[in-house]
């Protein structure tokens, strides 16, 4: 007690600020820092969930770096992002600058486009897996064979099944990206637009050199939001592809369903660990570099 | 035959005198932990068991735990090293090796289980449960493969009886098939989807059937890539390219066009009975396997076992082996059967003249006499390496002799990893 009464004021606040701190940076140590940094060095071992673990030096790496499932992964992982961040945006930008200009039922179509937001994936990509199903069950292929044509295989086909799966994971995105992009187009002071007027630019000068400049920091948000997203796509992909997770031949696995089959299918964990750490630093650099491009503003 | 019952007699009044002397020194009560993954008829079933057991054995009492499937792993490895949690320990057959190994478990005391008799009394593919001179553990029911058929579309096509061999099957999924007048399927003939049942059908099943062996060195060597294998894999292959009686992932899931009374022909296991029966309106039977070209019959089995653990010592131990021994008796195989539809694992509990006729559980038992076990090291890898093998023909058009070449390749992979230890 003395020792706490001899302390100055800003030592006081000190202590005190530390007190408080105290709670959060043991929540981060045992719930973040340690689970990490136990991630890292499983890494580098041996480990089935039963038993002893046991060092093995670079061996998972190795064979990650020699896995063609590895690759063939890390190729989708990136393909959902480069599909999916720059379809989904143009989309929810052109939906935004739109509905921005509707008054008729503005209230009830946001809220058409934000229910999917709400919407559980899970329960989402079930209907849309059944969607996609061959005659006589998928609307889809149903709607087409009435109509006298072909049937398209969307989920059973190395090449559609990835934009098959990415579709309601962007239709799913777009209500939240919609919102954001018109609390953006909201901002933009008026006056400019009123100056433009009575300047007589065109509309397309309008939205190229006004909207979309000052919708910088707006679309730098969703950008990075929406690539660690994609980056982490899981929950689409399994659901709609649980008979053979990632299929069919691996086309539409993602990174995180790799690492989901390794460790709780294949008790490899181990290896699991290794293929997390590749994600891990993917991700850091992804968030590094759109924060660089954020400062920049 | 008396000279085997006369064996039996002796076996048991040694084990039970065993017993006796174990458990006379244990006066005051005894309460042991049996942990189990949660699926509710497996609870209720054991639930029964549990009370019978303690009925008869007043001074032990039997404490069951249940998780979810997923944490059943994590929760086990953690509790036992830490000398908690179960004395008797549900596991899967294909994880023993891994149980073995991290010593979770200890070997079934040969006094009490005599190996000799259990070879003698249960199925043969419990054997798979033997390693040295011990058995670890010991299943009480067992799931098999049959053939379910749908009766109404049996009737429509005029067909009375079930397929008995590999031509029939074919035959009858011709008549069975229906298509719209775009030519798209609209009822499958037989259903097909390698992760289903059907890489169990192929392994264990057709390769047998035209000669082959699936696998060679306790299963530790593939061995399908070769003459047998491929007849097997382009027999089935040939359903739905050449006789375009089934598609793969036709409406998602084979079992799912079965219950819709779409599909004329269904291979499941045992497990799938209790689903099919709350299906209305569709009326269906069940028959065995069609046998193979020169009438070779095989079926595939799988389990789930029952294992003292490495945390159970002195009274412990006595009272699980108690446990144990009630587990594996008729009685116990018959509740079982009745609560969650396995079919019993001993030929005694199995065999008897109102399971054999029952027109549902009969052909799933009769093909226990022939079933085979196949030794996983990693069943969903394994699985994995026989859908891509079927989907690299189907979706890529690669020949099947490469593909059935790779996929072994990829699966020998599998098996060394696990085996170099």
């Amino acid at each position: 007690m003395r020792f706490y009464q001899n302390l100055t004021i800003s030592q006081k606040q000190i202590a005190w600020a530390w007190t408080f701190l105290a709670l959060p940076v043991l929540f981060y140590v045992v719930i973040r820092f340690y689970p990490t940094a136990n991630a890292f060095v499983l890494s580098f071992q041996e480990w089935n969930l039963l038993g002893a673990r046991s060092f093995t030096g670079f061996d998972n790496y190795v064979r990650l770096y020699n896995d063609p499932v590895f690759w063939k992964v890390f190729r989708n992982t990136f393909l959902y992002l480069i599909l999916g961040t720059p379809v989904s945006l143009v989309l929810s930008f052109i939906i935004a600058y739109h509905l921005d200009k509707v008054r008729f039922m503005h209230g009830t179509i946001r809220a058409l486009y934000f229910i999917p937001f709400m919407t559980s994936a899970v329960a989402m990509a079930w209907v849309w897996r059944w969607f996609y199903q061959p005659v006589p069950i998928g609307v889809f292929n149903n709607f087409l064979a009435t109509l006298g044509f072909g049937q398209i295989e969307f989920l059973s086909s190395t090449t559609n099944a990835l934009p098959s799966v990415l579709a309601p994971a962007i239709w799913a995105g777009l209500g939240f990206q919609v919102i954001i992009f018109m609390a953006g187009l909201r901002a933009i002071p008026q006056s400019y637009y009123e100056a433009a007027r009575i300047d007589g630019v065109s509309s397309w000068t309008v939205l190229s050199e006004i909207t979309i400049p000052l919708l910088k920091p707006t679309v730098v948000f969703l950008v990075v939001f929406s690539s660690i997203g994609f980056l982490r796509i899981f929950d689409q992909v399994y659901n709609m592809t649980t008979n053979n997770p990632g299929g069919p031949l691996n086309s539409t696995k993602p990174l995180v369903l790799l690492i989901y089959d390794t460790a709780f299918n294949g008790f490899n964990m181990g290896y699991a660990a290794a293929q997390t750490v590749v994600l891990f630093t993917i991700l850091l650099i992804v968030s590094l570099i759109q924060l660089r491009l954020l400062r920049d503003r | 035959m008396k000279l085997m019952n006369s064996f039996r007699t002796f076996m048991l009044g040694a084990a039970t005198a065993a017993l006796t002397a174990a458990s006379a020194t244990t006066a005051s009560a005894v309460e042991i932990e049996y942990w189990q993954y949660f699926f509710e008829a497996r609870i209720t079933a054991m639930e029964k068991l549990i009370e019978n057991f303690e009925t008869a054995n007043p001074d032990i009492t039997v404490k069951m735990t249940h998780f979810p499937y997923d944490a059943y792993r994590t929760k086990v490895a953690a509790a036992i090293p830490a000398g908690q949690g179960p004395d008797v320990v549900q596991l899967f057959y294909g994880w023993l090796n891994d149980y073995v190994e991290a010593k979770l478990i200890q070997p079934l005391p040969a006094d009490a289980f005599p190996p000799a008799k259990i070879e003698e009394d249960f199925f043969p593919m419990v054997k798979a449960m033997r390693m040295g001179d011990n058995y670890w553990a010991l299943p009480t029911a067992v799931r098999s493969l049959a053939l379910f058929y749908n009766q109404r579309m049996f009737d429509d096509a005029g067909i009375d009886h079930p397929p008995a061999n590999l031509d029939e099957l074919v035959e009858m999924a011709q008549k069975l098939t229906q298509k719209d007048g775009a030519g798209n399927l609209t009822a499958v003939g037989l259903t097909t989807g390698m992760t289903a049942q059907d890489h169990h059908w192929i392994r264990e099943v057709l390769i047998r059937q035209y000669g082959g062996e699936p696998y060679l060195d306790d299963y530790k060597t593939v061995n399908y890539n070769n003459e047998a294998g491929l007849k097997a894999f382009n027999f089935y292959n040939d359903l739905q390219a050449k006789h375009g009686v089934t598609k793969a992932s036709f409406m998602d899931e084979p079992q799912a066009a079965f219950k819709a009374g779409r599909a004329g022909m269904h291979i499941d296991g045992s497990f799938r009975i209790g689903a099919l029966e709350s299906v209305r309106g569709l009326k269906w039977g069940v028959a065995e396997l069609p046998a193979g070209p020169d009438g070779t019959k095989s079926n595939y089995a799988s389990y789930w076992v029952n294992a003292i653990t490495s945390k159970a010592e002195g009274e412990k131990l006595a009272a699980a082996v108690k446990f144990m021994e009630y587990l594996t008796t008729d009685e116990a195989m018959q509740i079982w059967l009745e609560t969650v539809g396995e079919l019993p694992a001993k030929p005694s509990a199995a065999m008897t003249e109102k399971n054999i006729n029952d027109p549902v559980y009969g052909p799933f038992i009769k093909g226990l006499e022939y079933a085979r076990t196949t030794v996983f090291a990693d069943e969903s890898g394994q699985r994995q390496a026989m859908v891509d093998m079927m989907q690299r023909v189907e979706l890529q058009g690669q020949a099947m002799d490469e593909s059935v070449a790779e996929a072994a390749t990829a699966e020998q992979k599998i098996l060394d990893g696990y085996y170099k230890k």
